[in-house]
């Protein structure tokens, strides 16, 4: 499994990575889950449903991640407003 | 002799020092200065490319979670369509309403079936730790933040927007001609699809 990170002027970066099968490496997983939790980040869980539809689920605990799930993607919580630009 | 030559010098010494003394004191001072913007420079420069490299990151994991006929929408257009899920349980195909999620602009909900403008819905993801200045996500990833989000709780991301009638930020004109090209998008794809499959067919 690995903790992604969105980054302005940067992209997406690997937090950490492990297989939550091996306890130490679950600990790892735990405890990078926690620190962007606190930090204000959402947590998301890209999926893909029965039907083939791809979609996202928001977790807000490790122990709401599918055992199975490749990748958790944390980014800044959403926040009303925007830049007022139009198009 | 040798002692009045000897202070002689040792005056000349002086002297020289003496006249030196500023012209060295505003070349070291000048030299710090330099040092200390070159390091600066070093820590947080201008980097031209970065911005497209992170561009380049944020499209490659955007085209990772989405399915392929939602990335090539967003390749080819520009913006993303989500269906509405709050009125059908099902969503998907068919629903009473869906989004248009565009880069860094609010994301406008409207009725498929008549293309009326329902609402705009400002929402950011602003990250203040502003790691290279800025807090805003690269463009597809905040695409994808607000794709996420939407399927995954489109009433809490709903809820956490500011919402606004149509035109508030968004050309309402613009809106419109979006939605034409994706009708357009959506029609020549589903032709070469057939004509792809006509094309299995005769071969095989």
């Amino acid at each position: 499994m690995k903790l992604l990170r969105m980054k302005p002027g940067h992209g997406e970066i690997v937090l950490a990575e492990g297989d939550v099968e091996v306890p130490a490496q679950e600990q790892e997983l735990i405890e990078a889950f926690r620190r962007e939790l606190d930090a204000g980040m959402w947590a998301a869980v890209p999926s893909e449903t029965a039907g083939g539809r791809r979609e996202a689920e928001l977790v807000k605990s490790f122990a709401e991640v599918p055992r199975d799930a490749e990748r958790v993607i944390f980014f800044p919580r959403a926040a009303g407003g925007a830049p007022g630009a139009s198009l | 002799m040798a002692l009045a030559l000897g202070t002689g010098a040792v005056v000349l010494v002086v002297l020289v020092w003496e006249l030196m003394r500023p012209t060295l004191a505003h070349t070291l001072a000048r030299a710090r200065h330099v040092w200390a913007l070159r390091t600066s420079a070093g820590a947080g420069s201008y980097d031209p490319g970065r911005e497209r490299r992170a561009e380049q990151r944020a499209r490659a994991l955007l085209r990772s979670c989405v399915d392929e006929h939602d990335w090539s929408m967003y390749r080819d257009l520009g913006f993303l369509r989500v269906w509405g899920a709050l009125a059908d349980r099902n969503g998907g195909e068919g629903a009473a309403y869906a989004y248009l999620i565009y880069p860094h602009k609010p994301i406008v909900a409207y009725v498929p079936d008549t293309g009326e403008l329902l609402n705009e819905y400002c929402v950011a993801f602003p990250d203040d730790s502003k790691p290279y200045g800025s807090s805003r996500l690269p463009h597809s990833d905040d695409v994808l933040a607000k794709w996420m989000a939407l399927t995954a709780d489109e009433r809490r991301l709903i809820g956490e927007a500011n919402m606004h009638l149509p035109g508030r930020q968004i050309d309402p004109e613009r809106v419109c001609r979006d939605l034409a090209r994706l009708d357009r998008w959506e029609q020549q794809r589903a032709q070469r699809s057939k004509l792809g499959r006509h094309g299995n067919v005769r071969a095989a």
